[in-house]
């Protein structure tokens, strides 16, 4: 028989065993999702192409519409003393895919200037369907002397888009911002 | 129960005294008699239900008509979750380890508890902690307002009454944690020679299975609550999404402790209430050996259904599909108790006192709350009834008439031995009928409600809810009454030793080791171990 020091010791130890498990518990769900995909929990996640092995995967966008590829080119005007150029001047891209390119910007007058980038399209039907969810042109800036930027356009071109346009130019200017042109 | 307890032992156990049981104060705080400290256990929970009763009762106040008319949603939610966290943790539980404190060293012939002061600390720790529970209605924020269940990730946005509730729950925990180590102890170690466990009257048994439990799921609790404490407070993002935790996480472990502990609440009751049938009945239990292999199939199953809570959380069917079979499964050892129970009253020479009305209505009405448990199960019925009045509805009648109604079978069965008392029979019918009808006037049209779409935790509902939850309303008020009148008229009496003196076998069909001492109990009792008959339930010198 034991004592009753011995049996509490023991009952002791299976409630610090218990309170241990409590925690165990996160790592072993974890590793039980990974195992079967139980995590997985939409049709759409669980047949996507990039599955692991069938089961647990990262969600596929399915907006992509892949079937078509529009060219779409970059343009800048440079309406004054400062350098203002695409890093990329053309990109073939899917409508729904989610694309960043960026801009060049130099300031090389002597005084701080405020500007702002004003976009245009072509063909013009193409405006109502290019989505950019970050844009520089969103923004006045006021730079310094000198200052460089390199600036995001981050887009996506909406799949409704009608199926002539192949190609889109997207044009910025700079323009002064207060300034007489 | 002062009458029991100031008559300290005379005659036979005048020696057990030795000259220096403390008095006054010192009795009740340096309390080492588990007699003692069951009583304060019973007193503690007592107050808590009636903390909790008028929690329930402004809920049904705000309920009654349709419209916001008493208290605002978030003072509500408050009243929700504190009711729940109240009830369960304040009255439910410290309730069963009362009676376990109180009856368990009787029954088996045992002079106290294993471990007197570890007793002593677990019941005082339950008075922070219950204040610290209360007194958060009064912490910026008010009190925690996240559910009785304490969701992720509501509770990691709100204000400081949750870590206040956190506590309290790790306060509760490590109490309950120690008074079931000390009841396996004293089962274990501390028998009378000749009671063998499978001898052990059924509370004991009971008890015993509930106590592996309560050290089995409470440091589980702990564990989830830490990481809530710590998600708030240390940066962890355990239950945090943006940290890459998952909120349902937090419904796993919780429910991984939450399904053992509705049967850490009912198994008790089960005990009581296979006492009190034979006793009334005139016969042994029926399948007594059957009534505890039951009792630990239910223990052991209620490991492997907890997700059926959690249905609507996105489990795959294979998942909702073997939740719902092992959670169908646990109705066959719950059936074979009932079976046992009808089978033991079958032929019995009944008669109706306090007790057997409770012990019956307990097993009508618990078995009402059981069916609604097994239509839960289903998954398909469950994902349109989840978190709705039909889950209300099924939780209070196994909670209210499955627990409590043990308890009140058991208070009237032991508070003759208690305090020496007996209760006026006429007034203990009033109450059961009392109970019974106020209890069904509230609690059976929230079935209605829930099948038509009432949800839970709303502080307002649609029109068409309105007839149903009125008379929820008025039902809810008689029921609290009940217990007003219980407590004054019922309990007050007997405590202050008004009334007949009660033999020291009251019961004429009643069996087992308590009712070998005196009414009341002395202070001290099988000092030295008895000597027991063949059956292990009576005293043969």
């Amino acid at each position: 028989m034991q004592t009753n020091f011995q049996l509490m010791r023991k009952l002791l130890m299976v409630s610090l065993g218990m309170f241990a498990f409590g925690y165990m518990l996160v790592p072993m769900y974890e590793a039980f999702c990974l195992w079967t995909g139980s995590n997985v929990l939409s049709l759409s996640e669980r047949e996507s192409k990039n599955s692991m092995n069938g089961r647990a995967s990262m969600p596929l966008n399915t907006q992509v519409d892949t079937s078509r590829t529009i060219s779409v080119e970059f343009d800048t005007n440079v309406r004054g003393p400062w350098h203002f150029s695409p890093m990329t001047r053309s990109l073939n891209v899917h409508p729904g895919e989610l694309v960043t390119v960026m801009f060049e910007f130099e300031n090389i007058q002597n005084r701080t200037m405020s500007a702002q980038a004003i976009p245009s399209y072509a063909p013009q039907q193409a405006a109502a369907h290019f989505n950019k969810i970050e844009c520089f042109c969103f923004n006045q800036y006021t730079l310094a002397p000198g200052e460089k930027k390199l600036w995001p356009v981050t887009f996506y071109i909406n799949p409704k888009m009608s199926k002539d346009v192949k190609t889109i130019t997207l044009s910025y200017t700079f323009f002064e911002v207060g300034a007489s042109v | 129960m002062s009458a029991v307890l100031d008559t300290h032992g005379h005659g036979d156990h005048a020696h057990d005294d030795h000259g220096h049981a403390p008095s006054g104060w010192k009795r009740w705080v340096y309390a080492t008699n588990h007699k003692d400290i069951g009583t304060l256990y019973l007193l503690f929970s007592f107050t808590m239900l009636m903390i909790g009763g008028v929690l329930a009762l402004l809920i049904r106040a705000e309920l009654f008509q349709p419209g916001l008319q008493l208290v605002n949603p978030e003072l509500f939610n408050q009243f929700t979750t504190m009711h729940g966290l109240i009830m369960v943790f304040g009255a439910i539980m410290p309730a069963f380890v009362g009676f376990a404190n109180w009856m368990i060293p009787l029954q088996i012939g045992a002079s106290d508890m294993a471990f007197a002061r570890m007793n002593n600390f677990s019941f005082w720790l339950m008075i922070p902690a219950g204040l610290m529970l209360a007194g958060s209605f009064f912490m910026p924020g008010g009190a925690p307002a996240a559910g009785w269940t304490l969701y992720a990730p509501l509770t990691l946005q709100m204000g400081p009454s949750m870590d206040a509730g956190i506590f309290a729950m790790h306060i509760l925990g490590a109490s309950s944690i120690m008074g079931s180590i000390n009841i396996i102890v004293t089962i274990l170690n501390m028998r009378a020679p000749g009671m063998t466990l499978m001898k052990m009257p059924m509370f004991a048994w009971t008890w015993r299975i509930t106590a592996y439990l309560l050290i089995a799921v409470m440091p589980v609790l702990a564990g989830a609550i830490t990481m809530t404490l710590t998600d708030r407070h240390f940066g962890t993002s355990f239950f945090n999404p943006a940290g890459g935790g998952d909120p349902v996480m937090y419904q796993h472990i919780f429910w991984f402790f939450g399904h053992p502990e509705v049967y850490i609440m009912i198994l008790p009751a089960f005990g009581i209430v296979s006492q009190i049938i034979p006793a009334f009945a005139r016969k042994k239990l029926f399948g007594y050996s059957s009534m505890v292999y039951a009792t630990a199939s239910i223990a052991i199953l209620s490991f492997i259904v907890w997700a059926h809570h959690m249905y609507t959380t996105g489990m795959p069917v294979t998942g909702q599909l073997f939740f719902m079979y092992a959670t169908m499964l646990i109705s066959v050892p719950t059936g074979v108790k009932v079976f046992n129970w009808v089978a033991t009253m079958w032929r019995g020479s009944m008669t109706f006192e306090t007790p057997m009305l409770f012990a019956v209505g307990f097993i009508f009405v618990f078995t009402m709350g059981g069916f609604t448990g097994l239509i839960l199960s289903m998954a398909p019925i469950d994902l349109q009834l989840q978190d709705g009045y039909y889950v209300v509805a099924h939780f209070h009648y196994v909670l209210v008439a499955g627990s409590l109604f043990a308890m009140f079978a058991g208070a009237y069965y032991w508070m003759p031995k208690w305090t020496g008392v007996m209760y006026k029979e006429s007034r203990g019918k009033l109450h059961f009928w009392w109970t019974l009808i106020a209890f069904n006037v509230t609690f059976f049209p929230m079935h209605f409600l829930g099948l038509a779409g009432m949800p839970r935790r709303y502080a307002d509902y649609p029109m068409q809810f309105a007839d149903f939850n009125a008379i929820a309303s008025v039902g809810a008020f008689f029921f609290g009454f009940a217990q007003v009148y219980f407590f004054f008229f019922i309990v007050l009496p007997c405590m202050l030793g008004k009334g007949e003196k009660a033999a020291q076998q009251p019961w004429e069909g009643a069996e087992g080791l308590e009712w070998e001492v005196p009414s009341p109990a002395p202070h001290h009792t099988y000092e030295t171990p008895p000597k027991l008959n063949a059956d292990a339930n009576k005293v043969i010198g």
